[in-house]
């Protein structure tokens, strides 16, 4: 079971309720539960979107769109029915904030898929999550069976007049599935191979009718947004960048866990302060700020703030919040080989640059590893991350360029002394069994 | 009854099934739960259930077999009675996980997708579940396992063994 962990610089908007029992439903309703959504119906899908817009709320899922402007674009009339989705696929390496809102506040989650619908006028949301979250699952299948019995969920909800349903949906394991065009593939029963945009789905998505889809943690966030009001929500984050984000520090620190912070509260204090610092009074040596497609920092980078734009600045990404700390025993060789081993396994085959490029990256990154690299195997590796960036139906090729390139840009010296045979860093297993089940 | 005469399935999985395909705007919707769940009834994904899944959802078994090869936990061979899968992600390795893993090899006497010969273990090594925070972690069947070392492993595979593990399905 996931371990609560707090730390006095939190500040706890989303999980609030973590760890108070509120996957029951009186609980949730006991601590101002399902208050959000009648306030939506009352005001209206207006007030629900200029709200979240003035929120600055941006999604939790990576990329950091503004949440309020991406419910905005779904067009007021369609032919087609319009739906909410609810990314709960949560596979990036470093990630595990939404398992924490499942387990803890189900119910969020629910209500803030009401809203969603209510603001675009969709009568229908799918929350999917990954296969492996069978037992989460079932926590949210009891929390919407329970709404339902409520009447909260069905035909007209708190007497609005208005329908709204939910269904649950698993997965059954794939990390690209979380890439939102694929997502709606699998969720219409067929590979999870993406679909090229334009369109959009806001413009046509699931079904082919205009849809809107949130990571779990955004669509959690939006029932506190509602009831605390939109600029109140603002002032807790940094400029441009609302509110609070679960965080989840992992790695080697002395106290990993998922932690909500302000939005810009700094890094290195996340790392030192909040998690504790390095484990075992270790020096540090990277940091992975965002889930393992962000280009990794070192010690002398990490003091900035946690936010997109500021992260950006950094040369790297917020991504999905899930911050790995590497400490000196790290031999980034290793590291990087390890990362890439993941998106060569993911890769849908699609494409060719994101297909070959990963597995060229890798074999040569194996070689190097297994102590038969040339110095221009490292110039090698560069030169195919650079021309994947940019060149792939979806960003899965992105993410595996670009924390390569992070790695062989800063680290350059430890990939050339290592081929040199003074190997930094303490290597943890063979090539073989780094690469055997990839 | 199910809507299915001779249905394969054990007959909670059935009524499951016949509710599923009634939920979605398109019925196709249920196909990647539904092999998920078929593979808990049945252990695999068999070719039977590939049939009665493409009869349930008026598709061709080959749409079936396509969309079954693209997922990861779907598998077309029957796993141990309990499948343990471990991380060996980022998050993971920098805690411990190739030691677990290596750790489970030798204790079960297997490697990467293997079964035991009595069929009760199988072992995996699996890309990161969610649990980084929580470091190193497994999952047996769909039960999680976190901060693990060595001497919790064993006992968490002693318990399984003695057929005292939580089986969450
Ligand atoms: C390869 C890939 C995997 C992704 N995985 C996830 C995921 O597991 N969960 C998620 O919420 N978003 C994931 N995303 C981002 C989604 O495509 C999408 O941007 C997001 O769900 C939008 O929600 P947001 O605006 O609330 O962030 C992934 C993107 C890519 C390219
Ligand atoms: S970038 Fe990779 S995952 Fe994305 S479509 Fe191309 S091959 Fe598939
Ligand atoms: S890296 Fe192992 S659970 Fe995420």
């Amino acid at each position: 079971m996931p371990t609560l962990v707090s730390h006095p610089d939190e500040v706890k908007v989303l999980s609030r309720r973590f760890g108070q029992g509120a996957a029951d439903i009186d609980k949730y309703i006991e601590l101002d539960g399902y208050k959000a959504v009648q306030k939506a119906i009352a005001e209206g899908p207006e007030w629900i979107i200029n709200t979240m817009k003035a929120s600055g709320l941006r999604g939790r899922g990576g990329a950091g769109f503004p949440t309020g402007l991406k419910w905005s674009f779904v067009p007021k009339q369609s032919e087609k029915p319009k739906y909410v989705l609810v990314n709960g696929d949560e596979s990036e390496p470093g990630t595990c904030k939404d398992h924490v809102i499942f387990l803890h506040d189900p119910h969020a989650i629910i209500e803030g898929t009401m809203i969603a619908g209510l603001a675009i006028g969709s009568k229908m949301g799918f929350i999917y999550l990954r296969g492996e979250y069978r037992y989460l699952l079932k926590i949210v299948e009891k929390a919407v069976a329970d709404a339902y019995a409520r009447g909260f969920l069905g035909k007209n909800i708190f007497g609005s007049g208005i329908d709204f349903d939910i269904i649950t949906q698993s997965g059954a394991g794939a990390y690209e599935v979380g890439e939102e065009s694929a997502l709606m593939e699998s969720l219409e029963g067929k590979r999870g191979v993406p679909r090229i945009k334009p369109p959009f789905p806001a413009v046509v998505g699931l079904y082919g009718g205009p849809t809107v889809i949130n990571n779990a943690e955004t669509i959690a966030s939006a029932p506190h947004i509602l009831l605390m009001g939109g600029e109140e929500y603002a002032k807790i984050g940094s400029e441009r960048n609302g509110g609070t984000r679960l965080f989840g520090i992992s790695g080697h620190v002395e106290r990993p866990g998922v932690y909500e912070l302000p939005m810009g509260y700094n890094l290195k204090k996340a790392i030192y302060d909040v998690a504790g610092g390095i484990k075992d009074g270790k020096k540090l040596k990277a940091v992975v700020p965002g889930g393992s497609s962000c280009p990794v920092l070192l010690p002398e980078e990490i003091d900035v703030g946690l936010d997109f734009d500021q992260m950006g600045k950094a040369g790297t990404m917020l991504g999905s919040g899930g911050i790995v700390v590497l400490d000196e025993t790290v031999s980034i060789v290793e590291f990087a080989l390890r990362t890439i081993s993941f998106y060569q396994h993911e890769s849908c085959g699609w494409c060719i640059p994101c297909r070959e490029g990963t597995d060229w990256i890798k074999k040569t990154l194996s070689r190097v590893y297994n102590g038969g690299g040339t110095k221009k195997d490292v110039a090698n590796v560069q030169y195919l991350a650079e021309n994947m960036m940019g060149r792939t139906f979806c960003p899965l090729g992105d993410a595996a360029a670009m924390p390569t390139l992070g790695f062989v840009k800063k680290f350059r010296k430890e990939f050339e002394d290592y081929i040199d045979g003074q190997k930094a860093g303490t290597p943890i297993i063979t090539v073989e069994q780094l690469v055997g089940a990839h | 009854m199910s809507e299915i005469a001779n249905t394969i399935f054990s007959p909670q999985t059935a009524a499951r099934f016949d509710h599923l395909v009634t939920l979605y705007p398109v019925k196709r919707s249920a196909l990647v739960p539904m092999l998920l769940y078929a593979q808990d009834d049945i252990g695999y994904v068999s070719d039977a259930v590939v049939t009665e899944i493409a009869q349930r959802l008026d598709l061709l078994e080959l749409d079936v077999r396509n969309v079954l090869s693209y997922y990861s936990m779907l598998r077309t061979k029957p796993a141990g009675k309990y499948n343990v899968q471990v991380c060996t992600n980022i998050s993971c390795m920098l805690r411990g996980g190739y030691e677990i893993l290596d750790h489970c090899k030798h204790k079960l006497g297997i490697g990467h997708k293997e079964v035991t010969s009595d069929g009760v273990f199988s072992l995996e090594e699996v890309e990161c579940i969610g649990a980084c925070c929580w470091a190193p972690a497994m999952q047996v069947n769909y039960d999680f396992h976190d901060n693990l070392n060595t001497v919790k492993v064993d006992e968490i595979i002693e318990t399984y063994r003695a057929g005292k593990g939580k089986d969450v399905k």
